[in-house]
């Protein structure tokens, strides 16, 4: 249930303040809302690691790919689509 | 492939493999904390692939499966408020508690949902001020600022019907607990990678040095386990205890601070029972009291009697590795992932349903 999966910030939603900054993260062409609030530093086109809406690292593009590749290949993805962490 | 990762190299697989039987002397019995990595260590085949020397446990790093019976018992008792909506993670669902599972619940016509995450919990509390919302906060550290970041969202929203049933639990007192059992077999850890994002590393060299007990933090790839088991194995075989990390692309040594900071704005430190294993003093997280009104335990003041565990099921000495799955008289007969017994065998991160699902019958984890 700790699974956390890399994606890359497309766009910055909404900034209301700290709390309410909220980013659009494709993963492999699966867009999510993700909460951006735990890496203030992150901006467009960074890769985060993402656990259940929010984001807790920011991580590097290569490794995130090898990251993600991975992931895909064991269908860790499956539980992006369906709702279950 | 565009990218053709180097953590599931075959190769480099084989690499490890073979430094790792190159450098085992002795007899050796390490816990991987976390239930993502039993399932990764189970379905990538990799326990096949160890000395036979190596003994690995797995420990008790699976939140759906150390949620105790009564905790369930209180979700069941929420989701059965009128007007209440009950929203929890996917795994949660079918874990049996004393009288029923919340999926058993919903079946009877509570309103149970699954969700994602705790943020959307708060947005179906925004969209539906005329009922309750609580959302069930299990998980370890990893999950904790996405739940405590749940109630500040609801609390700048001015939301009166959120709150969370939190059961949360931590990490280094249940790792204390099983090296200060009698019984204890563990001669070193694999920590969990995810955790130790979010917490860092500091709380782990005063175990390391009191059980003299080496400790890696460790990733979830098949390479990053081996690697975990390689420095952990370097380690015993020298006589030395350090806190090490394999994970270094996602853990630093001080942990993500932001969410630290939020964790604890919302959470306090607290006694936390543990299924299969009992209460463990300071182990788990509630709700502090400035957030004292997002407590659904004082909200809807839950007062239920405390629930027995099933006895048929054998979780707590397969969570302390004394025994393994396929040695319980009930493993793929009276308990399966459709009728699960325990929790174990529920969650696929829990080490029965790992076993069920990806080990074969003429391999050794008997």
């Amino acid at each position: 249930m700790c699974l956390a999966i890399p994606g890359k910030i497309l766009s910055i939603t909404n900034q209301l303040d700290e709390t309410f900054r909220y980013g659009k993260v494709s993963f492999g062409g699966i867009t999510k809302e993700v909460n951006l609030c735990m890496v203030p530093d992150a901006k467009i086109d960074d890769y985060v690691l993402v656990h259940v809406g929010v984001a807790i690292s920011i991580v590097d593009e290569e490794e995130a790919k090898k990251v993600f590749n991975y992931l895909k290949d064991m269908g860790e993805v499956e539980e992006l689509e369906t709702p279950n962490p | 492939m565009k990218y053709l990762s180097e953590y599931r190299d075959p190769e480099l697989v084989e690499d490890f493999i073979k430094e790792i039987h190159r450098i085992t002397t002795k007899p050796w019995t390490l816990m991987e904390i976390c239930g993502g990595q039993t399932h990764s260590l189970v379905k990538n085949g990799i326990l096949d692939m160890l000395p036979e020397k190596i003994t690995m446990v797995h420990g008790p790093g699976c939140p759906v499966c150390v949620t105790s019976i009564s905790v369930i018992d209180e979700a069941v008792f929420l989701a059965e408020q009128p007007n209440t909506i009950l929203c929890s993670f996917g795994d949660m669902l079918r874990v049996p508690g004393s009288k029923k599972s919340l999926l058993e619940a919903k079946a009877e016509g509570a309103d149970v949902r699954i969700l994602y995450s705790p943020l959307e919990a708060v947005q179906l509390a925004k969209q539906n001020l005329d009922k309750q919302i609580v959302f069930f906060a299990v998980g370890f550290e990893t999950t904790a600022p996405a739940n405590a970041l749940s109630v500040i969202h609801a609390d700048q929203l001015q939301l009166n019907n959120y709150s969370i049933l939190a059961s949360h639990v931590l990490v280094p007192p249940a790792m204390e607990a099983i090296l200060s059992d009698e019984e204890n077999l563990i001669d070193g850890f694999l920590a969990a990678g995810h955790v130790c994002t979010i917490m860092g590393m500091e709380e782990y060299y005063p175990i390391a040095e009191k059980y003299k007990c080496p400790i890696v933090v460790t990733g979830f790839e098949p390479v990053d386990l081996l690697h975990g088991i390689l420095l952990a194995v370097q380690q015993l075989e020298k006589g030395e205890y350090k806190v090490e990390n394999q994970y270094t692309r996602y853990v630093q040594r001080e942990g993500n601070k932001m969410a630290m900071k939020t964790i604890h704005d919302v959470f306090a430190v607290s006694d936390r029972t543990w299924r299969g294993i009992g209460s463990i003093p300071q182990s788990g997280y509630e709700v502090n009291e400035k957030y004292k009104s997002f407590n659904a335990r004082l909200k809807f003041k839950i007062d239920l009697p405390v629930a027995e565990e099933n006895k048929e099921c054998i979780s707590g000495d397969i969570m302390k590795g004394l025994k393994k799955p396929k040695q319980c008289p009930n493993f793929g007969t009276k308990c399966k992932p459709e009728h699960p017994l325990g929790a174990p065998m529920v969650s696929s991160e829990g080490a029965c349903a790992a076993y069920y699902h990806y080990a074969s019958n003429d391999t050794d984890l008997n």
